[in-house]
């Protein structure tokens, strides 16, 4: 019988099925950050039970550390205690960690996959949301809580209901300045923010096999955005290519053995999935967020909906919205003034996306009043940015550029706005004051962002003169 | 964790859906390893910045004070992963949550911590809500997990669906980790077989050490 991709990965991993009908799936990878492991670590210490694979165990410091430069773990006071418990969890359990001070330190989600860590068909587990950002490498990748992550860390195996399978299938070539948050968000607003509740979700079609890895892994994280259990897409050459070379990635022998095994990694002709979607996106637009869900979105020479075009179960939430955001139905998105921009997090701080960035902002300077910053996503991505002197164009345009970590999309580094602030951020989460009390968050590409902070409005990056 | 037979508590309403982890428990400024659940739950929703609070925030009416159980829409925890979102309500006292449906890891994070999450279809749900509203904190509900049964003033008893494997996980107070251990050899057997199948997965090594 033809199987999806996900069961072919699901199947090779079930260790069992426990009393209470989940399936045991073994973990290949687990990576830990600080915000939850010092639980997770003394739950294990109180009941004696010992870390079963600290091999194949992954720590990354990023949610609370400090992006200034010259940081250290003392800069944002109230990660210093998280950092720490972190570092002696692992050193006592014999865990490598990428501390704050490590060459390749950054967000676990950019930091795995650029090491390594992240292999096709393997499955990984994270005590963070967006987990499944590793889906781009064609990974099976899950979000977990805090006694899960004891649990995985005790048995090395997550105790979990088989999830059901959709495919989206997003076909057509995507038009100048438009990219997989693009997508991403649009998918949002289509299937809304449950609409991918209980399934696993695989992203295939012409639009996916031209995109680079990088926007892959955009697309698979805002996988849970829609509440998607988990996301990902199938490997192919382009994954490959990524891949060889990187430090924890198989080489020679066993790279070739474990690269004929990957060309196996599709769904079958044929094979059934429980949901099927399908997005045109060749005449897609960019888009932004104008609400405090990630599925109030328009196009970005859109307008804040009227009450009577939306659903009529989504009309409360709409106006709790628009008072929240300080914007009336029928307001053109392009035009409002913005105070702040974010570049970064696990969903838009890779190499690639700094350079579109870079594209735009080279050569002009951040409006007055307008408070500008990139954060990459590791040291790594800052180490390469600044060879090619990205940093420089970023910098002379009057931008902040910080010290790899999670920073200002969830504001747990200190990183935050000021109330009232509006915020055009490539983060994943519009939510009523993630980025700081009463801040009013938009959700964009790098590209609008950047052409924002320039124009100090919201812009359509796609009317910056002088670009092609 | 705490088993789970029977809670007794004033039922809130919170009529909105998809309300998420951040609104739930988000971060403040005061975070610490030893973090006061108590005062994180829906802090945002339940204080000004100064510090007051919100009076027509619906923990802060004076009939819901002390409310134990809370009724709510669709996709309830939705977001972030942050358990805090299931420890700051069982910190309040709070020990079912009556929904239309939950968010997936919500869901889970609920079971790992004795927290029972009710699904009422939706009739049953705007039903239950309006009966809630109506009863407005002036007399408790019990909910009974053995007799899937929630009583209380107002109206009939609601009969409740719940995965039998779920409902003996609360009852029982089952270690989640100690569930898993008794497949210890089928995970030892798995593990030698992948060493051999896809030894790449078995091994994570850094080839630049």
């Amino acid at each position: 019988m033809p199987r999806t991709l996900f069961d072919k990965i699901w199947d090779s991993h079930r260790v069992g099925q426990r009393a209470d009908g989940r399936d045991l799936l073994y973990i290949d990878r687990h990576v830990l950050h600080e915000l939850h492991a010092h639980h997770a670590f003394a739950q294990l210490e109180k009941q004696g039970r010992p870390v079963r694979r600290a091999d194949l165990t992954f720590a990354v410091q990023d949610h609370t550390v400090a992006t200034k430069p010259g940081r250290d773990e003392t800069t944002n006071p109230t990660g210093t205690a998280f950092i720490k418990a972190m570092r002696e969890g692992c050193r006592k359990n014999g865990i490598r960690l990428f501390d704050v001070d490590d060459r390749e330190q950054g967000i676990c989600h950019v930091v795995a996959p650029e090491v390594g860590l992240v292999l096709p068909g393997a499955t990984h587990a994270v005590p963070d949301s967006h987990a499944s950002t590793v889906g781009g490498l064609g990974a099976l990748a899950f979000g977990c809580g805090t006694t899960e992550l004891a649990h995985i860390l005790a048995t090395q195996v997550i105790a979990m209901k088989r999830p059901k399978r959709m495919r989206v299938r997003l076909d057509g070539a995507l038009g100048a300045h438009v990219s997989a948050k693009d997508i991403a968000l649009r998918l949002i607003a289509e299937l809304g923010v449950a609409g991918a509740r209980g399934f696993a979700v695989e992203y295939t079609g012409s639009a996916i096999a031209a995109m680079p890895i990088e926007q892959r892994m955009t697309l698979c994280n805002l996988n849970i955005e829609m509440g998607g259990r988990s996301g990902f897409v199938a490997p192919d050459d382009k994954t490959f290519a990524w891949l060889e070379g990187r430090p924890y990635v198989p080489q020679g022998a066993m790279w070739d053995r474990a690269l004929a095994h990957w060309r196996t990694l599709a769904s079958d002709e044929g094979a059934e999935f429980d949901r099927e979607v399908t997005l045109d996106c060749a005449e897609l637009e960019p888009q932004i967020t104008w609400g405090t869900d990630p599925s109030q979105v328009v196009g970005i020479s859109g307008k804040v909906p009227d009450v009577g075009a939306i659903d009529s179960n989504r009309r409360a939430a709409a106006e709790s919205a628009f008072a929240y955001m300080g914007l009336s139905p029928g307001t053109a998105l392009a035009g409002l003034p913005v105070h702040r921009v974010f570049i970064g997090s696990c969903t838009n701080s890779r190499l690639p996306d700094l350079e579109v960035a870079a594209t735009i902002v080279k050569g002009r300077r951040v409006a007055d009043g307008v408070f500008a910053m990139v954060v990459p996503g590791s040291s790594s991505v800052k180490r390469e940015a600044e060879a090619a002197g990205l940093d420089r164009i970023f910098r002379d345009a009057g931008f902040f550029w910080g010290e790899a970590g999670c920073s200002m999309c969830a504001g747990g580094n200190g990183d935050r706005g000021e109330p009232g602030e509006r915020i055009v951020s490539t983060t994943n989460r519009n939510f009523e004051n993630r980025q700081g009390p009463k801040v009013r968050t938009h959700l964009a590409s790098p590209a609008t962002a950047a052409a924002s902070a320039i124009a100090g409005r919201i812009a359509d990056v796609r009317q910056l003169a002088g670009l092609t | 964790m705490q088993p789970f037979t029977t809670h007794t508590g004033i039922a809130a309403p919170l009529l909105v859906d998809d309300m998420n982890t951040d609104q739930i428990a988000p971060f403040l400024p005061s975070r610490s390893l030893k973090d006061d659940y108590k005062v994180m739950l829906f802090h945002r929703q339940r204080f000004r910045e100064d510090g007051s609070e919100i009076p027509d925030f619906v923990l802060n009416k004076p009939q819901f004070r002390s409310a134990g159980i809370l009724v709510t829409g669709n996709n309830f925890g939705a977001g972030s992963s942050r358990e805090s979102a299931v420890w700051s309500m069982l910190a309040n006292n709070i020990r079912v949550i009556i929904a239309k449906s939950f968010a997936d890891i919500y869901r889970e994070n609920c079971l790992q911590n004795g927290l029972l999450p009710i699904v009422l279809d939706a009739a049953a749900a705007d039903a239950f809500i309006a009966r809630v509203v109506s009863v407005d904190g002036t007399a408790p509900f019990t909910v009974d997990l053995v007799a899937q049964r929630i009583t209380g003033p107002g109206g009939s008893d609601v009969s409740f669906e719940i995965p039998a494997a779920d409902r003996t996980r609360l009852l029982e107070s089952l270690d989640d980790i100690g569930m898993t251990m008794k497949h210890i050899e089928e995970i030892v057997s798995f593990e030698k077989q992948a060493a051999v199948a896809q030894p790449w997965l078995q091994q994570a090594v850094d080839r630049r050490r």
